[in-house]
């Protein structure tokens, strides 16, 4: 299994997204960047063998909510004579605090034994490799373990599965998008020599 | 060869670090939420790396399909929001949102 290269590919595309939407001024820019990264986060999801939950971040992050993202930013573009800007001393501020955190996070990441981990997982779950894990995740919403894990977890007693959450969660975004569409709606009171006043 | 765990622990520090920068050092409304974005995209990687590499098994996979739902779920109600803001302040700098000041 050689997927060395693509992690790479992956990698240095997702990072250097990130690291392009914080450095670019032009939010269109921004936008672009963030795609470039949470597509190729999808790549590394496909690489890890989770291929649902990057077929899920591809349709819902990348296609659902950048989309809404972008249309924000066509929304509420400001002119070309309101660039906001930062100034040098605060993106210097922000760069040295952004790479102590990094720092801190990379010496920790650096530091733990993961191999032990590693070795924990190969006898716990041996085949567990196969990718194709919709039906399993399906599985393991109502509470079913797979095939490959029964007799694994016998230790832990009977595991719930997640479909409370699952409903919460449902529940939660369906109110969520109805009192989106309710605050967003439109309301356009033209400016009229006043500045607007209270509302 | 397998890629090691902390690649892409590390992928996904370098994800959050640039959330949190570009949260707190942006002043367009816009890209405070991408900066939102990049902090939950991290967190994903990091759940579903563990669940991959350690016995959690799926357990990670479901947790990061719940925190794709609710970043979506939160993109939409804070967008609306930024919408009220910008036709209400005719700008979408953050920094003059100060109206609830004390």
């Amino acid at each position: 299994m050689s997927n060395q290269p693509l992690f790479w590919i992956f990698a240095l595309l997702t990072c250097g997204g990130a690291v392009g939407v914080v450095i670019s001024q032009n939010i269109v820019r921004m936008a672009f960047s963030l795609i470039v990264s949470l597509g190729s986060t999808a790549g590394l999801f496909f690489l890890l063998e989770a291929d649902f939950v990057g077929a899920t971040q591809l349709l819902v992050y990348v296609g659902g909510t950048l989309v809404l993202l972008i249309f924000g930013v066509m929304l509420t573009a400001s002119g070309p004579f309101q660039q906001i800007r930062v100034s040098p001393g605060e993106t210097f501020l922000g760069a040295a605090v952004g790479l102590l955190l990094l720092s801190v996070i990379a010496f920790t990441v650096i530091d733990v034994e993961w191999d032990t981990l590693n070795a924990a997982r190969t006898e716990a779950s041996p085949g567990a490799e196969s990718g194709n894990t919709a039906r399993a995740i399906g599985l393991r919403l109502v509470g079913i373990p797979a095939d490959h894990e029964i007799g694994v977890h016998e230790g832990r007693g009977g595991r719930t599965g997640y479909l409370l959450p699952f409903e919460i969660v449902s529940i939660h975004l369906l109110v969520v998008l109805v009192g989106a569409a309710y605050l967003a709606r439109a309301k356009r009171r033209v400016a009229d020599g006043s500045t607007g006043g209270e509302n | 060869m397998e890629t090691p765990l902390a690649y892409y622990l590390f992928v996904g520090a370098v994800l959050f670090v640039s959330g949190i920068v570009c949260m707190a050092t942006k002043r367009n409304g816009i890209a405070v939420l991408m900066g939102v974005e990049l902090v939950l995209n991290g967190a994903n990687v990091n759940f579903v790396a563990f669940a991959h590499y350690t016995p959690l098994g799926l357990d990670g996979q479901i947790v990061s399909l719940f925190v794709i739902v609710l970043a979506a779920a939160e993109a939409a109600v804070a967008l609306a929001i930024a919408l009220n803001f910008y036709n209400n302040h005719q700008t979408i700098d953050v920094d003059r949102g100060d109206k609830l000041r004390g």
